[in-house]
């Protein structure tokens, strides 16, 4: 007990070294263009934690993540823009509905396992893509849905770049640190048996199904969030956005960061969403990167970034340690 | 046209789509028997049989039937290195990762196509003749012809192979037991490799027979691999004929849907089938439960 007290404290201790870093760094950067695109590593960092959760911490592989994303952004845009909703209350429902949409589906999905599960995450999220470019009356279809209000909170509304940064990063932090909470958890190392063997962890007493359906939920609000976070910041929304190449992305930020790391995601989103904007000539190509890191990271650096570097690190200083030793023996 | 006719229209356009995600659906059957792996990948190797038999045949200038052939062992050939690059060092990783990997390897396969060809879709000219034949009050394009006939050698050579030569028992022996074929000298990781170069050859050729109807480009991989994959699903994943039933199964239904409720949400009906048959028989419909190992 006396151990897990202190990874706790420690927990904390690098939550607050992170929150803190998060509310200074626009002091840093004195807003411009840059402010913008850490709104975009706010958003993409929750989904990434999102789908972390599912895959890094229960093994649980979803390649339709967009599509509670999407989903989550359409029920806010479309109740705020088309009935005037409030944007707040609009997105509290477009959390709980996907909450529950993703608790329900969660059972029958979560019955498969590896390839198949991949598969049927994947068509779902093809579905739901579908969906959007065809219900044009709705969402506006593939030209998109425009006229989504900020969200606003005392007479404060959040349009410019850097109180949307402050707003959806403050969503993003809270997302952390649930995240990290429940990583360190009972539920958490139950979560971790689940991915090492399900069969151990039922015989352990671990209510497999359901906890898999509540990760994949828990998985699913946050997407909500950050699609409604998305939707409020940006003003307008188009099925784009939403597509499989967008899940993929996410796998992307997941595998770079590593698997199971929290931090990890935050990294991953923050790689991938400002590599691009670095290097404008990539534009289309990028999807070639995605596919060269998919692979060697896997191959190379199953652990990720987080991971992989100190190793590397480690690695490398003590192959100059052995070799001043080895040179002193001479 | 009275409703028969439209309904039989349906049904033969069906039959010709369906046809080709039997033959995908071969490619991920044959794929998983051997390695227990759903290559995702796979779609693109249809992609590639069509957009290099338009690179050899308009860009280069050579005759098509041997532009054809040279598509066909390009991709195999590039099927057989991403097996020997990725898969093969990797072999017994968890399913995740081999998921990823295969991922990986197919926006690989994809971009470097758009960054080769442009993102254009292209037409490939008919094999033979460009008038409509009229049948029972349906229109169809010799082109069609083609695709049955190839689907049909295709099929049946996959069947002589897989059940009457040596190295086809051999890879059917790999499916069933790994340890056990490697102990009566069989060389299972040229097998895996076979298997690849197989399923890449039989998805190109599928992509190349369908390009002349419905054009190709870039990015067609995805969803013909995953409307491959739902034949495949339900058929249970069997190198025979369960697969090529689900995919004219899959083809019929989405024809028919297309035409008789929405071509918008023709896409959506495959993936429809196959989340209901994973959710109810995941085992597919034609196939048994297998008690899970563990």
């Amino acid at each position: 007990m006396k151990f897990l007290e202190g990874s706790l404290k420690r927990e904390m201790f690098k939550f607050f070294v992170f929150a803190a870093a998060v509310f200074t760094a626009p002091v840093f950067f004195r807003g411009g263009y840059i402010v913008n695109v850490l709104v975009f590593v706010g958003v993409y960092t929750i989904l990434s934690v999102a789908l972390n959760l599912l895959l890094g911490l229960a093994g649980q592989i979803s390649l339709g993540q967009a599509a509670f994303f999407g989903l989550g952004a359409y029920i806010s845009g479309v109740l705020t823009a088309a009935y005037g909703v409030n944007p707040w209350l609009a997105m509290a429902i477009a959390v709980i509905v996907v909450g529950m949409i993703s608790f329900v589906l969660g059972f029958p999905i979560l019955r498969l396992r590896g390839h198949y599960l991949a598969m049927a995450t994947l068509g779902m999220g093809i579905i739901v893509y579908i969906v959007f470019n065809e219900t044009i009356d709705i969402t506006g279809g593939p030209s998109g849905l425009s006229g989504i209000p900020n969200l606003s909170i005392f007479g404060i509304i959040f349009n410019s770049d850097i109180k949307n940064y402050y707003l959806v990063w403050f969503f993003t932090s809270v997302t952390i640190l649930l995240s990290v909470n429940l990583s360190a958890s009972r539920v958490g190392r139950a979560l971790r048996a689940i991915h090492d063997s399900e069969v151990a962890a039922r015989i352990l007493g671990v209510n497999v199904r359901l906890l898999k359906v509540q990760i994949f939920t828990i998985s699913g609000i946050f997407s909500a969030l950050a699609g409604s976070l998305y939707a409020h910041t940006v003003q307008f929304i188009s099925p784009t956005s939403f597509g499989f190449n967008v899940s993929i992305e996410l796998l992307t930020m997941v595998i770079i960061g590593g698997l199971g790391s929290i931090y990890g995601s935050f990294l991953g989103a923050a790689i991938l969403t400002l590599l691009p904007e670095l290097f404008r000539t990539f534009q289309d190509y990028d999807i070639i990167v995605y596919g060269i890191v998919l692979i060697v990271m896997t191959m190379f650096m199953p652990g990720g970034l987080v991971r992989g570097i100190p190793f590397l690190a480690r690695a490398l200083f003590s192959k100059v340690k052995h070799g001043l030793s080895s040179e002193r023996r001479v | 046209m009275d409703l028969f006719e439209q309904l039989f229209q349906y049904t033969l356009s069906g039959l010709s789509t369906g046809a080709i995600y039997s033959l995908i659906g071969l490619g991920f059957a044959i794929i998983y028997n051997s390695t227990s792996i759903i290559n995702f990948a796979q779609g693109e190797f249809v992609m590639l049989g069509g957009m290099l038999t338009l690179f050899f045949h308009v860009s280069l200038g050579l005759a098509l039937p041997f532009s054809i052939v040279l598509a066909i062992v390009a991709a195999t050939a590039v099927g057989a290195l991403f097996e020997h690059l990725a898969i093969n060092p990797l072999k017994d990783a968890e399913p995740i990762i081999l998921v990823i990997i295969t991922i990986g390897g197919s926006i690989l396969i994809r971009g470097v196509a758009m960054l080769l060809w442009g993102k254009d879709t292209h037409a490939l000219p008919m094999f033979s003749g460009n008038e409509p034949i009229i049948f029972m009050g349906a229109a169809m394009m010799p082109q069609n012809l083609w695709i049955f006939g190839i689907t049909l050698i295709i099929i049946t050579a996959n069947r002589v192979f897989f059940h009457h030569s040596i190295s086809g028992k051999a890879m059917r022996a790999c499916s069933f037991n790994r340890i056990a074929s490697r102990l009566v000298g069989i060389n299972v990781n040229r097998m895996v490799l076979f298997s690849f170069g197989i399923s890449s050859a039989i998805g190109a050729a599928a992509g190349i027979i369908i390009a002349p109807l419905t054009m190709t480009s870039y990015d067609i991989g995805i969803m013909l691999g995953l409307k491959g994959f739902c034949a495949a699903i339900i058929g249970g994943m069997s190198v025979g004929m369960g697969t090529v039933a689900g995919g004219l199964i899959v083809g019929i239904l989405e024809s028919l849907g297309a035409g008789l409720i929405s071509s918008g949400y023709k896409d959506a009906i495959a993936f429809i089938i196959l989340l209901v048959i994973l959710f109810i028989r995941p085992q597919g419909l034609f196939g048994r439960g297998e008690a899970e190992r563990v």
